[in-house]
């Protein structure tokens, strides 16, 4: 690890961030392998342990060097990148994973469907293969980003005749492709962060499938994996977070404090400080090459905890809590809640416990997977999709 | 950071600690022993105190302990809390033994170490590490005299360290129960599995110790609050698995009543917060080990598993449904261990009222 430090120390001399393009410069930082160190030699890595990135991280970090694009990372890096890097083919993984990292390329998830949420396997956009090429045809929903997006992964069905989950398969679209029209989605908070995105003749290249036919639901179970990893651990400092806001809030604004908010701010430092600690706890045991399942866990406290914060935040706002700062329909490019009122963190943090698998479905799958529960009777996996009631 | 993960000497330490516990302490023998006159098996006492070498962890190795740390006895508490096992480890391992050593004591630190006798700390066990020193011991002319009510492990203690007001302000004071003018006078528990007791004190020949004795009753709280975090830890960890495999079997309604999603997400819901608590804990032991941010996370640690625990338990008696209710299920031990620990040394609430001093979130 000191050996990757001192070659970070080397690249920094080397490649100096003062003024520095950041596009190029992100280049040069993937061509040395320092993007991830543990993905392969040039491929953005150097073959080396997982555990060695956060002090990669820290050190840039440190330097004050360009940080990747804003937009959408979640997406591109947190999903995309470790889905191309275990499915994709060589050509594959040379091709889209440098931009994506410096951030040429914003990337999106065409995964979710008006009529396939939470039961996502059920989903009906139709790939047809033409000869060298699928013909896609659909409709999407809450695709963060689509509007800037220059590429998606995409689930669609490729065997109808098959149970749902057996007849999927999972491409890279392009986003610029004529078929695709990217429409805002409004939200509740007024703006529009996410999407509907309808594909009509949609061509995509076979070349752009990721994983064999038919084999879609396991590439697309890596994706959301990741997606649930991504969402939850990422806690560092103590009162990082939403927490810290409300923190702020009650030691600059004392006439604001009641007897019944300390106390309700109290439990929810105490929770938002063992949230920290649960993921500092999977993010040791993934460095000492003993991955937890904390971050099921992690994933659905996040939820509950944000959801509590924001609305102790409003309220504690007091009359100003009544006010909200600006209703305009908006497509923003970055997720900047930070600077934004805490009426308008209180209704985004409503998506925490339904965006990337909902609590529920998350309680599925802890008490499936870790908890090892009699299973719920199904009656929709042995049927084929096309002879599914929906 | 902390390191919040289980070293490899900690998991065998906890595995020789389960082995043993299962033979020797299964709930079955702690319900049939709880009733009686000796609650406390005095021989899987010696074992685990002597034997094992346990009694001694906090002790420096010169002064014949193990001279391990809070890491070690935090994993020992959750097996002891796992098993609901009745014994004087949090009086005598981690209060008594603490504060000696808080206080400079050398001689019966050592004795504790050994496992050669069992000792306490005279305080309420609802004291909190923040509280005032406590003033209902009184020196005069040299000896002691006062009364203090719900004294942990008391009825099985040789020795007590005492807390008492002499003269000059605060001493702690070492007395053997054996002592003329001392009398102990058991309470009925609402913990069956942790006994409590009377200390009256009437002009009693004492010990006095010579370190700062607010400072040194300070410590010996605070690493008590720190590191029952950890036995409840045991005792959620226990109510959640008992539960699951309990649901996995009762059948109602054609199927087994784990398959049912209101069940599930409770279970689910239950493992998630037991996650974090392992996580709590575990800062806790490791702050307590390393002295670094000890009351911050003391604090997180003792609001967090103390409710966690009385949260576990209670779950875990409404899921086995009727037979939660019986006297020959283990639940009822585990509810009576989780309340009444959720009340010692320190409530949560008192807990976070010193967070807010603590973190800067006034009231």
């Amino acid at each position: 690890m000191t050996d990757l430090v001192a070659k970070v120390e080397q690249f920094l001399a080397e490649h100096p961030t003062a003024g520095a393009d950041p596009v190029e410069w992100l280049g040069a930082r993937f061509d040395a392998g320092l993007a991830w160190v543990h993905f392969p030699v040039g491929l953005g890595g150097l073959g080396a342990s997982r555990s060695a990135q956060q002090a990669v991280d820290e050190a840039f970090l440190a330097a004050n060097a360009p940080q990747p694009n804003p937009a959408a990372p979640v997406i591109g890096y947190g999903m995309a990148a470790p889905t191309i890097l275990k499915f994709g083919t060589d050509e594959q993984k040379q091709r889209f994973l440098r931009p994506l990292y410096t951030g040429e390329e914003v990337w999106c998830q065409l995964f979710s469907e008006p009529g396939a949420g939470s039961d996502l396997a059920t989903l009906a956009t139709r790939a047809v293969r033409d000869g060298d090429e699928w013909i896609v045809d659909g409709q999407k929903v809450w695709t963060t980003m689509a509007h800037v997006a220059r590429w998606a992964i995409l689930v669609a069905r490729t065997d109808p005749s098959l149970p749902k989950h057996q007849g999927l398969s999972y491409f890279v679209c392009d986003m610029t492709d004529p078929g695709v029209d990217v429409r805002p989605l409004r939200q509740i908070t007024g703006e529009a962060e996410f999407n509907e995105v309808f594909l009509s003749g949609v061509r995509i290249p076979d070349a752009h499938r990721l994983g064999a036919v038919g084999e879609g639901w396991k590439v697309a179970t890596t994706t959301l994996m990741n997606e649930r990893v991504t969402i939850g651990a990422h806690a560092a400092e103590r009162e990082d977070g939403l927490i810290g806001a409300v923190a702020k809030t009650w030691r600059e604004r004392p006439e604001l404090r009641t007897p019944g908010l300390h106390d309700r701010l109290l439990r929810l430092w105490v929770d938002a400080e063992a949230l920290r600690l649960t993921a500092e706890r999977l993010r040791q045991g993934l460095a000492a090459g003993q991955p937890g399942p904390e971050g099921s866990a992690a994933k659905l406290t996040f939820a509950t905890l944000n959801q509590a914060v924001t609305g102790l935040d409003v309220e504690l706002h007091g009359e100003e809590g009544l006010a909200y700062s600006d209703w305009t329909m908006r497509r923003p490019k970055d997720a900047d809640w930070a600077s934004r009122d805490a009426g308008f963190r209180y209704l985004r943090m409503k998506g925490n416990s339904i965006e990337g698998g909902t609590s529920e479905i998350l309680r599925n799958i802890i008490a499936d997977r870790i908890l090892q529960l009699p299973k719920e009777p199904r009656s929709d996996v042995d049927i084929p999709w096309k002879d599914l009631p929906r | 950071m902390s390191d919040l993960l289980y070293s490899e000497v900690e998991n065998d330490l906890r595995a020789s600690v389960r082995d043993l516990l299962t033979d020797r302490s299964p709930w079955t023998s702690v319900l049939a022993r709880v009733e009686t006159d000796k609650p406390y098996d005095l021989e899987l006492w010696r074992t685990l105190a002597a034997e094992m070498g346990l009694a001694g962890l906090l002790v420096p190795e010169d002064l014949g302990g193990a001279g391990a740390s809070a890491r070690e006895v935090a994993v020992v508490l959750e097996e002891l809390g796992r098993a609901v096992t009745p014994t004087p480890f949090l009086g005598s391992a981690v209060l008594a033994t603490s504060a000696l050593l808080a206080a400079g004591d050398t001689e019966t630190v050592a004795e504790l170490a050994a496992g050669q006798r069992i000792g306490t700390l005279a305080v309420p066990l609802t004291t909190a590490p923040h509280a005032d020193f406590p003033s209902s011991v009184r020196v005069e002319d040299g000896k002691l005299t006062g009364r203090v009510g719900s004294v942990v492990d008391l009825e099985v203690a040789d020795v007590v360290v005492v807390p008492a007001i002499g003269a000059d302000g605060p001493e702690l004071h070492v007395v053997p129960t054996a002592s003329a003018g001392v009398t102990v006078t058991p309470i009925t528990p609402l913990d069956l599995t942790r006994r409590i007791a009377t200390l009256e004190l009437a002009g009693v020949e004492s010990r006095k110790l010579s370190g700062d004795a607010a400072t040194a009753l300070r410590t010996a709280l605070t690493t008590g609050a720190g590191l029952l975090a950890s036995e409840q830890l045991g005792v959620a960890q226990w109510c959640l698995d008992a539960t699951t495999e309990y649901v996995s079997t009762r059948h109602q309604f054609g199927r087994p009543i784990g398959s049912f999603q209101a069940l599930r997400h409770r279970l689910a819901d239950l493992w998630a917060s037991v996650s974090s608590a392992v996580a709590v804990s575990r800062a806790a032991a490791d702050a307590l080990a390393t002295g670094s941010d000890v009351d911050i996370a003391v604090a997180v640690a003792a609001s967090f598993c103390s409710e966690l625990a009385v949260h576990a338990a209670e779950e875990a008696l409404q899921l086995h449904g009727g037979i939660g209710m019986t006297w020959e299920h283990p639940v009822h031990l585990y509810l009576g261990r989780a309340k009444s620990s959720e009340l010692a040394l320190g409530t949560p609430e008192r807990h976070r009222d010193a967070l807010a001093t603590l973190v800067d979130l006034p009231a």
